[in-house]
């Protein structure tokens, strides 16, 4: 089978991916700017092509418990909403991640705190990256920046979501989630028909019963739990790292953008590089794990390095500790559903020289 | 002089007239003295047993005295957070529709914080059993005032009784679910009499075997007691729910199928 050009929003995107991902599950709750994802598989009938199963639920927290439910049978089930919704998930995300179950959480991020604005932003950061519910836990962070790879993380957050159990965020934005782009979609994919042996299917009298829980009363029994993930984290750290370069191998000057700030930073680099100045950038596409080698590696060559996020100054931090006071790091922010102008970030850069 | 009678002399299959049943865990339950819960889940685990549901079954436990339910019923487990175990359960069923998934739940779980998850599931017909244990106070967390906490009655949040003006009244959750189009079954019952018990058993049976039927979702409130949150002996705190608690929760069926419902089959 071809792989099939359309042009799809970003959130169309993420939703005919997920049919084609052989996904089990979606269960979902309207918020803007990400309702096109479950209007569009209400509108494909995946249940008719595939036999994925498609609920709205009541709210957001309904909507993260049946996803709780479903990656407890050892389906392929995923949600999808914006940064209020996001933060209502929050609590099931922390059992998900204490169950050790697989699943896709995609935050088509708008500004904030509260119910904020509708316009893209990136001020979830934190939460995605540092835990974001209750508990020692993290989620495996994909972040896109085009519509094409808001389709092809689909699949590649399934995969790393069963090969470590653990919850996987696509951490995107308004921008790509509304944007229109043209997208190659890979084949249809049939629904797995593997049952995971942690999964609960109904007990036959051949093996124990499954419990899926995140309880243990046991304080000693809970830290060695803690100690598990930890392990299991350092497992992803080590091995599932994934960033992008975009003319590195001169830059004096290291942007370090994700998502729609990368796009910025691009034609950024552009003109500054008319002028002289050699700009560079790196866009982490994983932002758990962050990818920390890399920056530390860069700090060494470059004078000066500048986080452009849509917020208030978030990944800046990890950015700080990656390169580790080699280099003087800044931030370049805008907030509340204000994109920056690629002129604005070079003339930040400008000003710091 | 007749020989002293040891322990080993008396335990014999000959005089067995009662055992744990195979779907129950040799784990010994970490309740209270005369709580109910222990009663629920010893029929709960016959009607599996008996209905050869073991193989199909996964349930639901909840938050509350009833969360570590997963080690008493030799089947698989879900534990949800507060109140969520009807969203879990949708999920569950709806994506391995041929097994027999059902919740259990306490009333601060499905009556306060899962409100919404409990109406919602119920009103699109989960084709689910939820059993529902109403005792009128949060026993876990140490006698707390519940949704269910009868008017006047006294709990560590109402310690001069439920002031229903400050407080709020009571809810009566089944029969808010009755109400609504997508139970099919709904009944109240108790487990205090040997006689209720086995009304309870035939209940949780015939929601077993509708669940077959795929006609909705099928609710089974049972009024229990808490002696240690109530502050009384067993005996005392039965007494206590016949005189307060079954005036106020009435027991009997609230919504029962037509025969020619209970016939047929939905896709």
């Amino acid at each position: 089978m071809e792989k099939e050009l359309r042009l799809m929003k970003g959130n169309e995107a993420v939703a005919e991916a997920a049919i084609r991902a052989g996904a089990d599950g979606y269960f979902g709750y309207p918020i803007t700017p990400q309702s096109e994802v479950l209007e569009y598989l209400m509108e494909a009938k995946p249940h008719e092509r595939t036999g994925m199963v498609v609920l709205q639920a009541e709210s957001e927290v309904a909507a993260i418990n049946m996803v709780y439910g479903g990656a407890a049978c050892g389906k392929r089930v995923m949600t999808s909403s914006s940064s209020p919704g996001i933060s209502l998930k929050q609590e099931g995300i922390s059992y998900i991640a204490g169950a050790e179950l697989p699943c896709l959480v995609v935050n088509v991020v708008r500004g904030g705190p509260g119910l904020g604005t509708i316009q893209p932003s990136q001020s979830d950061y934190f939460q995605a990256t540092k835990g974001g519910g209750h508990g020692d836990y993290h989620l495996i962070v994909l972040a896109p920046s085009s519509v094409q790879e808001m389709a092809d993380f689909v699949d590649l957050a399934f995969e790393l979501a069963f090969k470590y159990r653990n919850p996987v965020m696509m951490l995107s934005d308004g921008a790509i989630g509304q944007m229109m782009e043209k997208v190659w979609l890979s084949p249809q994919k049939e629904r797995s028909k593997t049952v995971p042996e942690w999964a609960t299917t109904g007990k036959p009298p051949t093996r124990e019963r499954v419990i899926i829980t995140s309880l243990d009363l046991d304080p000693m029994a809970q830290e060695r739990f803690n100690q598990k993930l930890i392990a299991k984290y350092n497992e992803i750290r080590e091995k599932e790292v994934r960033y992008e370069e975009f003319q590195c191998e001169d830059a004096e000057y290291l942007f370090v953008a994700y998502g729609t700030s990368a796009r910025v930073c691009q034609k950024s680099i552009q003109l500054a590089r008319a002028q002289g100045i050699k700009a560079g950038l790196l866009r982490p596409v994983t932002l758990f794990p962050f990818p920390v080698n890399r920056l530390n590696e860069l700090a060494d060559k470059v004078k000066m390095m500048i986080s452009v996020e849509m917020s208030a100054g978030q990944m800046v931090e990890d950015v700080m500790l990656a390169s580790n006071g080699k280099v003087p790091v800044y931030h370049y922010g805008r907030m509340g559903g204000m994109v920056p102008e690629p002129e604005e970030v070079t003339d930040f850069l400008k000003s710091k020289i | 002089m007749p020989q002293a009678t040891g322990i080993n002399d008396i335990i014999k299959p000959e005089n067995l007239v009662y055992k744990r049943t195979e779907v129950m865990t040799p784990n010994i339950l970490h309740y209270c003295p005369g709580c109910g819960h222990g009663t629920v889940h010893r029929i709960l685990a016959e009607v599996i047993e008996e209905e050869g549901l073991q193989t199909e079954a996964i349930g639901v436990s909840p938050v509350g005295c009833s969360v570590l339910l997963y080690n008493y019923l030799d089947i698989d487990w879900q534990e949800a957070a507060h109140g969520r175990a009807p969203a879990v359960a949708t999920a569950i069923k709806r994506l391995l529709p041929d097994k027999f998934v059902f919740t259990y739940q306490g009333d601060g779980d499905l009556a306060a914080i899962g409100t919404a998850e409990t109406i919602h599931a119920c009103n699109r017909g989960e084709n689910i059993m939820i059993i529902f244990i109403n005792n009128g106070i949060y026993g876990m967390t140490g006698g707390q005032m519940a949704p269910t906490t009868l008017p006047g009655m006294k709990s560590s949040t109402s310690p001069y009784g439920r002031d229903v003006k400050m407080m709020g009244n009571p809810v009566k959750m089944t029969d808010i679910v009755a109400t609504l189009p997508g139970t099919f079954y709904v009944t109240r019952q108790s487990v205090h009499t040997p006689a209720n018990v086995r009304k309870t058993k035939k209940a949780i049976r015939k929601a077993a075997q509708y669940q077959k039927l795929n006609k909705g979702t099928c609710f089974i409130e049972v009024v229990s007691n808490c002696p240690s949150g109530w502050k009384m002996t067993p005996v005392e705190s039965n007494r206590w729910m016949e005189e307060n608690m079954f005036p106020f929760y009435p027991l009997g069926d609230m919504k029962v199928p037509q025969e020619s419902e209970s016939q047929t089959t939905n896709k």
